[in-house]
């Protein structure tokens, strides 16, 4: 009985916590709007008119001073921090159907403005052991759970976000290069030279996006948040001709390649999904599909440029194939 | 009274060295600072065109500059373990060595962490370690303990030489300009060697040389913990920090022997340093060859036992690509002093200094092949076009700062020795008078 009491008088204390937290709470959101009231009362207006199409297709005229410079999808560096309400991003890559196209290094490196050079997505020539074939490995960053690159920055200039996205903002970076070598992925680049893209203001600088990049800090692939929130796939999973790239919400347990859209979990469990270097515990939001039943011969990954080719010289694997000719 | 006399001859013995300048030295000064100034200008070239023109890129973010500063903080550390234990312990023998050791100590923590700015890629914007700091970050508990750690070893400087300025303020006929006459005043604060300022000044640098070496400890093992608190291989090793305590030591004993034997030679002081020093402190060496030596066994040994692949990875190019300099590193520079510094006959004061400085230059080389190669051996492989990006050689820029940090170093421990006597007129007196008392208990028995 007397326990019931107490519960019924806790409850009716949080209630009344609640209440009071509410009304303070309409009572800041009554002075800053009366704050706006005030404020929108002493612009000025150019005289100066503008006739635009709004998205429902009505044409409206309005004042050239309302019309904001930046466009409506700019995520500023502090709000770049929250991330997009109740969404869990997770990418899982079909190593079966890999061929070493590169359209997603191409797309990204066009969507990120990054030199012929620069790539955040990776394409690796993996050969496990003497006796397994070899595959074709994109390698994005892996937006970890446990990101080794976040713990480690001194002025939480990278961080985690909600959605589960780990950005940097290279307005706070100091590039100590920490992060890179904390990296057990070598996802993190960093830009050791002046650029003229550097200076470039056209675009105001947003974490969503990277661009403009700076000298002296650091980047990375970013999951792309900036298309994410207009309903749109990466730059490297719409790119991809052969849809080795799905990507979707965890909590919707939903992926897509842009052409099939399946279920994450059922995709992962009956494919034998995996995640890289799982045993370093960094519980990367990366997938892999084994590189099963494949749709293409390796070799039809060499149909790329000369100096790409080069970089997997090393490869055991290509040094025999180098050996007998076929490159 | 007798001390006053004692102090006297010591300080005619000694004014040479503090009122005309060795011949030498104008000259001395002035290559060295066209050194330092050659590292200005490779400072310049590198604050304005950016990173690129040093060695380093994205698998081997950190080169040289790192190399260093894990080389200078360590002699620091070691100069303030070793310094801290002489008076801990009040070796009998330490009068004359304490202030070389106790400068290099102050010195290399000076320079050290100058090495660590010049990797930074946005210095205008080092003041955001401090505006946004993050606790959970090691680099945030370097900086802590590092701050720490020098302003520690500036008081405990200070505190061992106000003595000293205070019997210069006390030699009017000192033949020296007025500002440094005034500067030893101002330095002395009003220190009488009364019994109770002795007493209670004993007593600080008493307190003072412990903390100076739990401090030494602190800074050093943050500073292995900003390699192995990562996941790379070779860097994730519990054995760093010790490994690092040890070979820190290592590379300081080294330094303050080859020091002891410059100043010994260059200031004819051969009466303060004598052949024992240096068997001391070879003997100290020995010790620590053995233990770097065994520390450097058991974490390459672990590696190539278990063989993890990312380890064998990592030892096949420490046996491949870098196998001269392994050698030269982990065998040579344990092996040879080992040698040296373990056969009695053999311990002549120039051949403990030669093992003092293959057992320093071993050490460098070592620090330079836990760093490197371990960022040239990823998990992912690197598979990169621009063959500039694969493996890393430091270039011009970057050996000159080096040089330039080094030159930095000596140069101002020349103009320490121009301010006050290498060899501590205070200490030397303490020691004697401690002689002293003990044959007037002899007599009073």
């Amino acid at each position: 009985m007397n326990n019931k009491n107490s519960e019924n008088g806790g409850t009716n204390r949080r209630k009344f916590l609640k209440l009071g937290l509410m009304s303070s709470v309409t009572a800041l959101a009554g002075t800053s709007l009366v704050s706006n009231l005030t404020s929108e009362e002493t612009t000025n207006t150019s005289g100066e008119k503008v006739r635009l199409l709004t998205p429902d297709g009505k044409m409206v005229e309005v004042d050239a001073s309302n019309i904001n410079k930046y466009p409506e999808a700019l995520v500023t560096p502090a709000e770049s921090r929250k991330g997009i309400p109740d969404r869990k991003f997770v990418m899982v890559i079909d190593l079966s159907k890999c061929k070493n196209a590169r359209k997603c290094v191409e797309s990204c490196q066009r969507g990120h403005q990054l030199d012929y050079n620069e790539e955040f997505m990776k394409i690796k020539l993996i050969q496990d052991n003497q006796n397994t074939s070899p595959y074709w490995m994109p390698k994005p960053c892996f937006h970890c759970e446990e990101p080794p690159c976040v713990t480690v920055c001194p002025t939480g200039a990278t961080f985690k976000r909600d959605d589960g996205i780990v950005l940097i903002d290279n307005e706070r970076c100091i590039g100590c290069k920490f992060c890179i070598t904390s990296c057990p992925y070598s996802a993190r680049t960093f830009n050791w030279e002046p650029k003229a893209k550097f200076e470039n203001k056209d675009v105001p600088y947003s974490p969503e996006t990277q661009v403009p990049a700076a000298e002296g800090t650091v980047m990375k692939c970013d999951f792309c948040p900036d298309l994410l929130r207009q309903g749109k796939l990466p730059y490297c999973a719409q790119a991809c001709p052969m849809g080795v790239i799905y990507f979707g919400d965890k909590n919707e347990d939903i992926v897509t390649n842009g052409e099939e859209t399946v279920r994450f979990s059922e995709l992962i469990n009956n494919r034998g999904g995996y995640r890289y270097l799982e045993h370093l515990g960094t519980k990367p939001n990366v997938y892999y599909l084994p590189p099963v039943n494949r749709q293409f011969p390796l070799e039809r990954g060499f149909d790329v440029d000369e100096d790409i080719i080069d970089r997997y010289k090393d490869v055991p694997y290509v040094q025999e194939l180098k050996k007998q000719g076929k490159i | 009274m007798n001390t006053n006399k004692r102090k006297r001859e010591l300080v005619t013995e000694f004014s040479p060295m503090i009122e005309k300048p060795h011949p030498m030295l104008k000259l001395w000064i002035l290559v060295l600072s066209v050194i330092i100034a050659i590292g200005l200008y490779a400072f310049y070239l590198q604050f304005t065109q950016g990173h690129q023109i040093t060695g380093m890129r994205d698998n081997v973010v950190w080169g040289v500059y790192i190399i260093n500063f894990i080389f200078f903080v360590g002699l620091s550390y070691s100069g303030a373990f070793i310094s801290g234990i002489l008076h801990f312990f009040n070796t009998p023998w330490k009068s004359s060595v304490t202030r070389i050791v106790e400068i290099i100590t102050v010195l290399s923590i000076i320079v050290g962490p100058i090495f660590i700015l010049l990797c930074i890629g946005r210095l205008d914007r080092l003041y955001y370690l401090f505006m946004y700091p993050r606790i959970q970050s090691p680099i945030t508990w370097d900086i802590i303990a590092i701050i720490t750690d020098l302003v520690g070893c500036f008081i405990y400087l200070f505190l061992t030489f106000v003595p000293d300025f205070a019997i210069l303020r006390d030699t009017p006929d000192l033949k020296v300009p007025n500002w440094r006459k005034k500067l030893y005043r101002f330095l002395a604060i009003n220190y009488r060697d009364t019994d109770s300022q002795r007493q209670r000044l004993h007593k600080i640098t008493r307190i003072m040389s412990k903390m100076v070496i739990a401090m030494a400890i602190v800074a050093y093992t943050v500073l292995a913990w900003i390699f192995s608190l990562t996941l790379q291989p070779g860097w994730n090793s519990t054995i760093f920090a010790p490994d690092f305590i040890f070979s820190g030591l290592y590379s300081g004993v080294g330094v303050i022997i080859i020091i002891m034997f410059l100043i010994r030679k260059y200031f004819k002081l051969e009466k303060y340093i004598v052949q024992s020093h240096f068997v001391m402190a070879g003997i100290v060496l020995l010790v620590l060859s053995l233990l770097f030596g065994y520390f450097t066994f058991s974490d390459y040994f672990a590696k190539w036992f278990s063989h993890k692949p990312a380890d064998i990875n990592l030892l096949n190019t420490l046996f491949g690509r870098y196998f001269w300099q392994f050698i030269l590193a982990n065998y040579i520079g344990v092996l040879v002093p080992l040698f040296i510094l373990s056969i009695k006959k053999i311990r002549t004061i120039k051949s403990i200094t030669f093992a003092a400085v293959v057992a320093v230059l071993g050490l460098w080389l070592n620090r330079y092949l836990i760093v490197v190669p371990t960022l040239e051996t990823p998990y992912v492989p690197i598979q990169d076009t621009r063959p500039e990006y694969l493996h890393y050689t430091a270039t011009w820029i970057e050996w000159a700062l080096s040089f330039a940090g080094v030159a930095a170093f000596i140069l101002f421990f020349l103009l320490i020795m121009r301010l006050v006597p290498i060899i501590s007129i205070s200490e030397t007196i303490q020691h004697e008078r401690g002689q002293n008392s003990k044959q007037d208990e002899s007599y009073n028995y």
